[in-house]
């Protein structure tokens, strides 16, 4: 199992066991961490899971595709370290992984 | 201009999934329908959210993808000729006739008018709307600076006009409102566009040209006094702030659902849900029925098949008020003639 850490936009952290494979996002969804709505349900089609990666793990989650970026285009406050959490598989690399939710998703 | 009001049997409110196989079942019964929706394009959440992604729990399709069973649905339904209004919100909904003999005005943002004996809300997860950016204080420009859509061109001659997106939306209002716009400034996150590349083509020219300006960041602030714009703060990707002249907004953020006018049409509500019966999945108003995603009822599934079902067995219903005279006997596709006339396949 892989650790994954959501801190919200209060501040507060939430730890979860994520399964090998599945996404950030649907961790979230699964363990009902606030501020992640996921609209679309994974289809990189509402940009409503966005998520900012601590800065040490951004370059471990991998290059957001064409089509992420595209989506990134609408979600809010957009940062370098901004990702759609649908799009992020869960690798043992990933380890430890800690996201921030932004206070809004639409 | 008022257009003259159009006399049909249903409306239907909402072209997804659901509101398209009902067009068949009440083909089937010969009731005829109108179908409106805000979005240009039937299909709904599938077309809207997940054109593109398999659906493995339709009945008899182990595979199809969300646009797949859209185009199916209207090949499904073409022999019925019912009739689409797109890029349409339905805002009102008023009651003309009786319980016993109802009949209904409805009537969309556009202005157009329609009178029928029954309405069918299919309104999924509601009515698909634009997304409006997470500026402090922006509902006060609304209407008067601030646009999600561009109705009247004439709102933006000669203002500075900031245009927010890097899409074909924005794009080709950026290329539609230059000639007639004070300046314009389009603003997007980043140097890359999603649009058609003939159109970022131009737009690059005519920023070249100094014809117009091309910022890379978000609209962080907004300034102005009685709903009126004069400034926008912008943020750059490097953190820096700009004040740029700023008369009219319109950003361009995609789309999210939200229930809309369906709250103000005297229905009851449940958590924005519409409570429906499971015998006709009629509302509390009869003659207004509620089929797919926004009803509920004890057990409710928000499944496509579920939806399917309960337009099966508000058709039956409806057509009691449609023809009230008429008696209704069971018959199958397979076997019946008279259905199969009405299928074109006889
Ligand atoms: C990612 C994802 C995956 C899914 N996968 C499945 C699956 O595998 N199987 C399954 O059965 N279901 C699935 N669903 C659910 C399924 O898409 C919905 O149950 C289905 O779309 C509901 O259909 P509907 O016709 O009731 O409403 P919708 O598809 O929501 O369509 C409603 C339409 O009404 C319009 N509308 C609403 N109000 C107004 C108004 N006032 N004026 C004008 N237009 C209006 C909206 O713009 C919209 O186009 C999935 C949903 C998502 C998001
Ligand atoms: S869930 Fe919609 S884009 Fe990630």
């Amino acid at each position: 199992m892989v650790k994954i850490t959501y801190i919200d936009s209060y501040g507060e952290s939430r730890s979860v066991e994520a399964e090998e494979g599945t996404t950030v996002m649907e961790n979230a969804i699964r363990n009902s961490i606030p501020e992640i709505v996921a609209e679309c349900g994974g289809g990189c089609a509402c940009a409503t899971c966005h998520v900012y990666v601590d800065e040490a793990w951004y370059p471990l989650t991998g290059q957001p595709s064409t089509k992420e970026e595209d989506m990134l285009d609408f979600a809010y406050k957009v940062q370098p370290n901004s990702r759609l959490s649908c799009q992020i598989k869960v690798t043992p690399q990933l380890d430890g992984l800690v996201v921030t939710t932004p206070s809004r998703q639409g | 201009m008022m257009a003259e009001s159009i006399q049909t049997d249903v409306v239907i409110v909402g072209a997804g999934p659901v509101g398209l196989f009902a067009v068949f079942e009440l083909g089937l019964l010969d009731v005829r329908c109108h179908l409106i929706d805000i979005l240009p394009k039937p299909g709904g959440q599938c077309a809207e959210l997940y054109p593109e992604k398999p659906i493995y729990d339709i009945p008899g399709h182990p595979n199809v993808s969300g646009q797949g069973l859209v185009d199916n649905l209207m090949k499904q339904v073409e022999p019925f000729r019912p009739v689409f209004h797109y890029g349409e919100m339905v805002e009102a909904l008023e009651v003309l006739g009786t319980p016993e003999a109802p009949s209904f005005r409805v009537r969309t943002d556009n202005g157009q008018s329609f009178e029928c004996k029954t309405v069918i809300i299919a309104a999924g997860g509601g009515c698909f709307q634009p997304k409006k950016p997470p500026i402090d204080g922006i509902e006060a420009y609304e209407g008067k600076s601030v646009f999600y859509a561009v109705r009247k061109m004439e709102d933006f001659r000669d203002k500075n006009v900031v245009i927010v997106g890097g899409g074909d939306s924005a794009l080709d209002w950026t290329l539609n409102l230059h000639p007639l716009a004070k300046r314009i400034t389009l603003v997007h996150r980043r140097d890359d566009f999603r649009a058609a590349p003939h159109s970022v083509n131009a737009m690059r020219e005519l920023v070249a040209e100094g014809k117009m300006d091309l910022k890379l960041g978000q609209i962080e602030s907004l300034t102005g006094a009685d709903g009126l714009l004069s400034g926008a703060t912008l943020l750059g990707a490097d953190k820096s702030k700009t004040e740029l002249a700023c008369e009219r907004l319109i950003p361009f953020f995609g789309l999210t659902m939200k229930l809309g006018p369906i709250a103000d049409w005297g229905l009851n509500l449940n958590e924005n849900l519409l409570p429906v019966d499971t015998e006709k999945f009629e509302t509390n108003v009869p003659g207004i029925f509620a089929i797919g995603d926004i009803n509920t009822y004890p057990g409710k599934l928000k499944l496509i098949l579920c939806g399917f079902h309960e337009g099966a067995l508000a058709a039956q219903k409806i057509h009691r008020y449609v023809y009230p005279d008429k008696k209704l006997t069971s018959q199958y596709t397979t076997s019946s003639s008279a259905l199969q006339k009405k299928l074109g396949v006889n």
